[in-house]
C-alpha cells in the first residue's frame, strides 16, 4: 500500500508538471484528489490494514495528498498567469489605427476675431451695442456730421432702399443711437456688425463686410486716453511687444482724427511683405468725437468729451492669418473654415 | 495728388532730404504719402541724339535707317520703327548698354541686315503712361521740342531725375491739391518759408474792356469771376520743362495755352479755362443758370442736356462752358486761335457737385471746386496765366481784367485757449510751442488773456472750430508725444447682455455638435429672397443694385447656405454641416424693416464616418432634430414639432418647430427635385427664429435632490398602423401613466417584412419612480396596466 501511494504520488506530480492549461490541471486535480480518485480509493482500503499500521498509512496518505495539492496550487498559479498573458496577447490592438473622430465644428474666422476683440473690451468694462443693418440716413450720416450733400455720402457708394433708408455703411449709427438713448450719460461700448458698401467684389473688396467700433464718452476724456486704450488693445491682440503709432487723418465724425499703425507682428518692424517693407501695419481709424456729433445726440460737448475707434475684422483676420482673398470669408469652403479650429493661446 | 519733388523745391526748401524721408515726414504730419515714385527707375545711359539722316530700310517697309549724332563727334546708325521718325529731329537715344524700365538692356543688333547701335525711344519706353504722352507722340518716338546738345544726359534734361510723391488726400485737405498748398505744408513741417511765384509782365495799351464785356447773373453760384484777354498768341507745343512738369503731375500736355491753364491748376489749385475769343463771336461772357432743356457739347464731344440748376458760361446767347466742370467744344482753343479769354472764377461747391454728378463728369477742375478753392487765389491765378501766356505763347495781355466780385475773402477767426488744447490732448504743451507751430502754419495769432486769437488763411477752409486747432497743434507737435493713459471714468461693470450671452451659448453648442459656422450675403436675387422664408412678406429691393443677384434683402438664410453646400460638394467635399446666424429682413410696420435674427443649419453627406470600425451614418431628419432639441434644452426651452409642408422641402419629411404653440422654425429634408437642381444628395435644413429663442426669459435653475430610491423599467411593444405617430402614442402613455411614470422613450421601430402590410412595431421603455419610497411590483403593475388599457382602447395592439 505504501508503494502504491508513492507510485500515485509520483504519477500525480508528473501529470501536474505535464499539464499545460488550467483545464488540464483541473482534470488532474479531479483525477487524483477527487472523491472518486485513486488516493481516496487507497484511503478507503485502509480498513483492511492491521490496526497498528493504520496511523502510519494515514499519515503517509495525508502527506501524499498535501504534497500533490501543494504542487497543484503552485502549478495553477503559473498556468493562470500564463492564461491571462495569452488572453492579453490575443487582445492586443493596433493602436496606430485612427480614433473615432469627435464631432467638432468651429466658429467662422471673423467671429473668432470679433469675439477676441469683444472679450478684450468686455474685460475693460465695455458693453456691446448692436443696431439695425437697414438704417435711417439720419443715423448713418446726418447724426455723424455728414449732412446731406456731403461728398462722403455719395449715392454711388451706398445701397439705398429709399431716399431716407439704406443699408448701413458702417457701424457708427449704433454709436449715434446709443448716445441718443443714453440721454447725456457716460458711455463705454463696442459695436460689432455687418456693413454694406457699393463695391464690386474682388480679392480686396466686398460689398458686405464687418466692422467693430468702440465709443467712450465721459467727463474729461482725452486723446491720451484714446492712445492708451488703443495701445492696450494692440498689445493684447497682436502681442505684448507691439508698438503703436498714431498718424493724423480725417473722418467727419471725429476731430482730431487719427489712424493707428502697429509695429509689424511678422517682422517686428524690420520690414517684410506683410508690412510692405515699412515696418508698420495700418490697423484702425480713430479720433476724438466731433463736438457736432455729441451735440446732435443731446450731449453738452463742453462738459463731456469722447473718443471713438473702428476697424475691419476682415482686414485683421487677413493680416493675422495671411488670408489672400476677402471672398473666402463668404464662400464658406469647408477647407477654409476648418482651418480656424485650434487655439493659438 | 502727384507732387514732383524737383518742382516743389521751387517754392520751398526741402533741405535736400531724400524723397522717402520727406515723404515719411509728410505722412507723420497728417497727409499720407501713398507712394514714392522714382521717375528715373530702371533708366540708364540715355542721351540726346540728333537725326542727321533718315532713309527707308531697303528690306523692311516699316523700318528706317537713321544716322544719329550722339555727341562727342560720333554718328551712330540706328534702325527705327516709329512712323514719325524724320531727319532733323532731336530725339532720345538709348545707346548700347542703356537700361529701360522692366529690366530691358539695349545691345548692338542687326535688323534685316543693317546694324543698329541702340534705339530711338518713345516716352512710353521711358516708363511714362500712354495717357500722359502728348497725342502727337502717342504712336511713335518723342521729338524734343527744342534743340539740345547731342550726347546730353536725358535724365536731367527731361527732368526724369525726379521723385514724385503720391499724396492720398483726405477730403478735408483740399488745400494740398496744389503745389503751393503742399509747399505750405512742407514749410510748416520743416520750418521753412514758402516763396510764391513772382508775377510780372508787360500790359498792352488797350484795356480788356475794349474787347470783352462780362455779366454774372448768378452771384450765389458764382460770386467771383475774373476774365483776362490775351491777344496775338501763338498756339504751339509747350516748352519741355512745362510738358515734363505736367506729365510728372499726371496731366497730358496739349498745347501751350491749355498747358498753361493746367499748370496753374496744379500750381495754385485754381481751375482756369481758356476760350477762343473769336469763337465766342459776341465779345461777351455771361454767367447764368442754364435754361431747362438747353444743350451744350462739351470738350469730350458729348452733347449734354441741361437743367435750370446747372451753371453755364455763355457768350451772351449760347452756353460755351459747363461752369467749373468742362468747357464747350464751340469755344475750344485750337491751333488757329489768336486771341484767348482766360477765366478764373470761384464757383460754389454744391452747384458744381450737382452738375458733375448729374452728368457723371468729373474733371480736375470740378474735383477742386467741389472741395472749395481758396477765394484769395482766384485773382493771382488769372495774373499768373497772363504772365505765362505772354512768356510762352508770345501773347499780348490787354490792360486790366473784367471782374465781377461779391465774394467774401475775409480770414476766419478761431479763438481757443491753450488749456482747452492741453485738456483735449492730455498734454502740457507750452504756449510758446503752440505759437511757434501756428506761425509755422502761417496762421496769424495773438495771445490775449489766456486765449489764442487765430486768423486762419483762406486756403485752409478746413480749420473752423477749436478742435481743428487742437489737431493742427498736435499733428505738428507730434502724435508720438501724446502720452498713453486710460480713461479716468468710474469703473463700469460692462459685459454681455443676456441675449448676447445666450447667442454665444447657442453658437458654442452648435459648434460642439459638429457644425461649422458660415457667413453668407444678406443681398440676394428676387427668386431666392423668400424661398424657405418662415413668414414671407413683400420683398425689399435696393434703388441701385450692382447686379440682380444682389438686389433684394433675404428673408431666409437657407438659399445662400445651400449655395455654400453646393459650392463645397462641387469641390468634392461630399459631407458638410454648416450653420449661420444672421438677420432676415421683413417688411414691418415701421419705415425701417423688421430685422429678425435667424439661425439656419444645412447638412449633407455623412454625419458619422468612421469606416474601419463599420460606423457610417448619413445625415437625416433626426440628426437635425436632435440638434434642435439639444439647443432647446441648453436654452431651457420646450419645443414641440408638428408635421408640415413647405415649398422646396420633402412633404413627408418636414416639421415645423413650435414654441408655446407658435411656429418659430422648420426642419426638413430638401425636396428631391430641389436637391437635383442644386446638385446635392440627401440634404437636411433647419431655420429657426433665433431672436424669439433668445429673448425668452429662462427660469431660474433649481436643483432637485438626487433620489435614494430606484427607478423601475417596463417595456411595451406595440403593433400600430404605419400612419400613427410616435408622439400620439407617447401622449396616450403619459396621460394614462399618472405621476409614477417618470420617463417614456422609444427604443425600437420595426417596419420590416415580418409585419403585416401597413403596420409597424414600435417599442417604448417606461420608467416608474416615486421620490418618496421604493416602488413595489404591485404599484408598478397597477400603473402599467392602466397604460396598457389606454393603449388598447386607442387602437394599439400589444405585440
Amino acid at each position: 500500500m505504501e508503494a502504491r501511494l508513492q507510485e500515485l504520488k509520483n504519477e500525480a506530480l508528473e501529470k501536474i508538471q505535464a499539464a499545460q492549461t488550467v483545464k488540464e490541471l483541473t482534470d488532474v486535480r479531479v483525477a487524483y484528489l477527487g472523491k472518486k480518485g485513486p488516493i481516496t480509493d487507497v484511503l478507503k482500503g485502509m480498513g483492511k490494514l492491521p490496526a497498528e499500521e493504520r496511523p502510519k498509512m494515514g499519515a503517509l496518505a495525508n502527506e501524499v495528498r498535501a504534497e500533490v495539492t501543494e504542487s497543484l496550487d503552485a502549478r495553477m498559479v503559473i498556468l493562470e498567469e500564463q492564461a491571462i498573458n495569452e488572453k492579453l496577447q490575443s487582445e492586443t490592438i493596433d493602436i496606430s489605427l485612427p480614433g473615432r473622430p469627435a464631432k467638432t465644428g468651429n466658429p467662422h474666422p471673423l467671429t473668432r476675431v470679433v469675439e477676441e476683440i469683444e472679450d478684450l473690451f468686455l474685460s475693460m468694462g465695455y458693453e456691446i451695442a448692436e443696431g439695425p443693418e437697414v438704417e435711417k440716413d439720419y443715423y448713418n450720416f446726418e447724426a455723424l456730421n455728414l449732412p446731406k450733400g456731403h461728398p462722403a455720402r455719395d449715392m454711388q457708394d451706398s445701397f439705398y432702399i429709399t431716399e431716407d433708408i439704406l443699408l448701413r455703411t458702417h457701424t457708427s449709427p449704433v454709436q449715434a443711437r446709443t448716445m441718443e438713448a443714453k440721454g447725456g450719460e457716460p458711455i463705454k461700448i463696442i459695436c460689432p456688425g455687418k456693413v454694406y458698401r457699393r463695391d464690386n467684389d474682388d480679392a480686396t473688396h466686398s460689398h458686405q463686410f464687418t466692422q467693430i467700433e468702440g465709443l467712450v464718452v465721459g467727463e474729461d476724456i482725452r486723446m491720451s486716453d484714446l492712445k492708451g486704450t488703443l495701445s492696450v488693445f494692440a498689445k493684447k491682440m497682436f502681442g505684448e511687444d507691439r508698438e503703436i503709432r498714431l498718424r493724423p487723418s480725417f473722418f467727419p465724425f471725429t476731430e482730431p482724427s487719427v489712424e493707428m499703425d502697429i509695429s509689424c507682428f511678422k517682422c517686428g518692424g524690420s520690414g517684410c511683405n506683410v508690412c510692405k517693407k515699412t515696418g508698420w501695419i495700418e490697423i484702425l481709424g480713430a479720433g476724438m468725437v466731433h463736438p457736432n456729433v455729441l451735440e446732435m445726440a443731446g450731449y453738452d460737448s463742453k462738459r463731456l468729451t469722447g473718443f471713438a475707434f473702428g476697424m475691419g475684422p476682415e482686414r485683421i483676420a487677413m493680416l493675422k492669418y495671411g488670408i489672400e482673398d476677402i471672398r473666402h470669408f463668404y464662400t464658406n469652403d469647408v477647407r477654409f473654415l476648418t482651418q480656424f479650429q485650434r487655439t493659438e493661446l | 495728388m502727384l507732387v514732383s519733388t524737383k518742382w516743389l523745391k521751387e517754392y520751398v526748401n526741402t533741405q535736400d532730404l531724400p524723397p522717402a524721408e520727406l515723404g515719411e515726414k509728410i505722412t507723420r504730419a497728417g497727409i499720407e504719402v501713398d507712394a514714392v515714385i522714382d521717375r528715373s527707375e530702371g533708366l540708364a545711359n540715355l542721351v540726346v541724339g540728333y537725326v542727321t539722316d533718315c532713309v527707308k530700310h531697303p528690306e523692311a517697309d516699316k523700318l528706317s535707317i537713321c544716322q544719329v549724332d550722339v555727341g562727342g563727334g560720333e554718328i551712330d546708325q540706328i534702325i527705327c520703327g516709329a512712323p514719325n521718325i524724320a531727319k532733323g529731329q532731336t530725339v532720345i537715344v538709348a545707346r548700347p548698354g542703356a537700361k529701360l524700365p522692366g529690366g530691358m538692356k539695349i545691345k548692338k543688333a542687326k535688323l534685316r541686315g543693317e546694324v543698329s547701335n541702340g534705339m530711338i525711344c518713345s516716352l512710353q519706353e521711358l516708363g511714362i503712361e500712354t495717357k500722359l504722352v502728348p497725342k502727337s507722340y502717342a504712336e511713335g518716338i518723342y521729338v524734343l521740342p527744342e534743340k539740345a546738345e547731342p550726347g546730353t544726359d536725358v535724365l536731367s534734361y527731361l527732368d526724369l531725375d525726379d521723385t514724385v510723391l503720391e499724396l492720398g488726400l483726405t477730403p478735408n485737405r483740399a488745400d494740398a491739391m496744389s503745389m503751393l498748398g503742399v509747399a505750405y505744408e512742407v514749410g510748416a513741417i520743416l520750418e521753412e518759408e514758402v516763396s510764391l511765384p513772382e508775377i510780372e509782365y508787360a500790359e498792352a495799351a488797350d484795356a480788356a474792356e475794349s474787347m470783352l464785356s462780362l455779366e454774372v447773373d448768378a452771384p450765389e453760384a458764382n460770386p467771383l469771376y475774373v476774365a483776362k484777354v490775351v491777344r496775338n498768341v501763338k498756339v504751339k507745343e509747350s516748352p519741355l520743362w512745362l510738358q515734363q512738369r505736367l506729365m510728372a503731375a499726371g496731366v497730358r500736355p496739349h498745347n501751350n495755352v491749355v498747358d498753361v491753364t493746367n499748370y496753374i491748376l496744379m500750381e495754385y489749385g485754381q481751375p482756369l479755362h481758356a476760350f477762343d475769343y473769336d469763337s465766342l463771336g459776341t465779345g461777351n461772357i455771361t454767367v447764368r443758370q442754364a435754361k431747362e432743356g438747353e444743350k451744350i457739347t462739351t470738350l469730350d464731344d458729348t452733347e449734354r442736356t441741361l437743367s435750370a440748376h446747372h451753371l453755364v458760361i455763355t457768350n451772351g446767347k449760347d452756353p460755351v462752358a459747363l461752369a467749373g466742370v468742362m468747357g464747350g467744344a464751340n469755344s475750344e482753343v485750337s491751333d488757329e486761335t489768336t486771341t484767348v479769354v482766360i477765366e478764373s472764377a470761384y464757383f460754389a461747391s454744391d452747384s458744381i457737385r450737382r452738375t458733375s454728378k448729374d452728368h457723371n463728369l468729373r474733371s480736375d477742375a470740378s474735383s477742386r471746386y467741389e472741395k472749395g478753392v481758396d477765394p484769395n487765389r482766384v485773382i493771382p491765378a488769372a495774373e499768373r496765366a497772363a504772365q505765362l501766356l505772354a512768356q510762352l505763347a508770345d501773347g499780348e495781355v490787354l490792360k486790366g481784367s473784367l471782374v465781377f466780385d461779391q465774394l467774401d475773402k475775409q480770414e476766419r477767426i478761431v479763438k481757443v485757449s491753450p488749456d482747452f488744447i492741453n485738456s483735449r490732448l492730455g498734454m502740457k504743451i507750452r504756449l510758446e510751442d503752440m505759437l511757434d507751430i501756428l506761425s509755422r502754419l502761417k496762421f496769424k495769432t495773438e495771445a490775449v488773456n489766456n486765449q489764442l486769437i487765430i486768423e486762419v488763411p483762406t486756403r485752409r477752409q478746413d480749420i473752423q472750430i477749436e478742435e481743428d486747432v487742437v489737431e493742427e497743434i498736435a499733428r505738428l507737435y507730434g502724435y508720438d508725444e501724446i502720452p498713453a493713459t486710460l480713461p479716468r471714468t468710474d469703473a463700469t461693470p460692462g459685459g454681455l447682455s443676456p441675449y448676447q450671452a445666450k447667442r454665444r451659448i447657442a453658437r458654442h453648442f452648435l459648434e460642439g455638435a459638429g457644425l461649422l459656422q458660415a457667413t453668407t450675403y444678406s443681398l440676394t436675387s428676387e427668386a431666392a429672397a423668400t424661398q424657405f422664408a418662415l413668414e414671407p412678406t413683400e420683398t425689399t429691393r435696393l434703388l441701385m443694385p450692382m447686379s440682380e443677384e444682389r438686389s433684394i434683402l433675404r428673408q431666409s438664410l437657407l438659399p445662400h447656405l445651400l449655395e455654400s453646400l453646393s459650392y463645397n460638394t462641387a469641390r468634392r467635399t461630399d459631407s458638410a454641416a454648416l450653420y449661420e446666424t444672421g438677420s432676415v429682413f421683413l417688411k414691418g410696420q415701421d419705415e425701417l424693416l423688421d430685422e429678425q435674427e435667424h439661425l439656419a443649419i444645412v447638412m449633407t453627406g455623412l454625419w458619422l464616418d468612421h469606416s474601419w470600425q463599420g460606423e457610417k451614418k448619413a445625415v437625416d431628419f433626426f440628426v437635425a432634430k436632435g440638434i434642435v432639441e439639444g439647443l432647446a434644452d441648453k436654452l431651457g426651452l420646450e419645443l414641440s414639432f408638428e408635421r408640415g409642408e413647405m415649398d422646396g422641402l420633402h412633404p413627408g419629411r418636414t416639421a415645423f418647430v413650435l414654441l408655446d404653440g407658435k411656429r418659430i422654425g422648420v426642419i426638413g429634408a430638401l425636396h428631391p427635385s430641389e436637391q437635383k437642381k442644386r446638385d446635392l444628395k440627401e440634404t437636411i435644413v433647419v431655420e429657426l427664429n433665433l431672436a424669439t429663442l433668445l429673448t425668452r426669459e429662462t427660469e431660474a435653475l433649481v436643483y432637485t435632490q438626487v433620489s435614494r430610491y430606484p427607478t423601475i423599467s417596463r417595456d411595451i411593444a406595440l403593433v400600430l398602423s404605419k400612419i400613427v405617430e410616435a408622439q400620439t402614442i407617447e401622449d396616450v402613455i403619459r396621460k394614462a401613466g399618472g405621476k409614477l411614470l417618470k420617463d417614456v422613450r422609444v427604443f425600437d421601430l420595426y417596419e420590416g417584412e415580418r409585419m403585416e402590410e401597413g403596420k409597424k412595431s414600435l417599442a417604448f421603455s417606461l420608467r416608474y419612480f416615486d421620490p418618496e419610497k421604493t416602488l413595489t411590483d404591485e404599484e408598478v403593475n397597477a400603473a402599467h396596466e392602466k397604460i396598457i388599457k389606454a393603449l388598447t382602447e386607442s387602437g394599439a395592439e400589444l405585440r
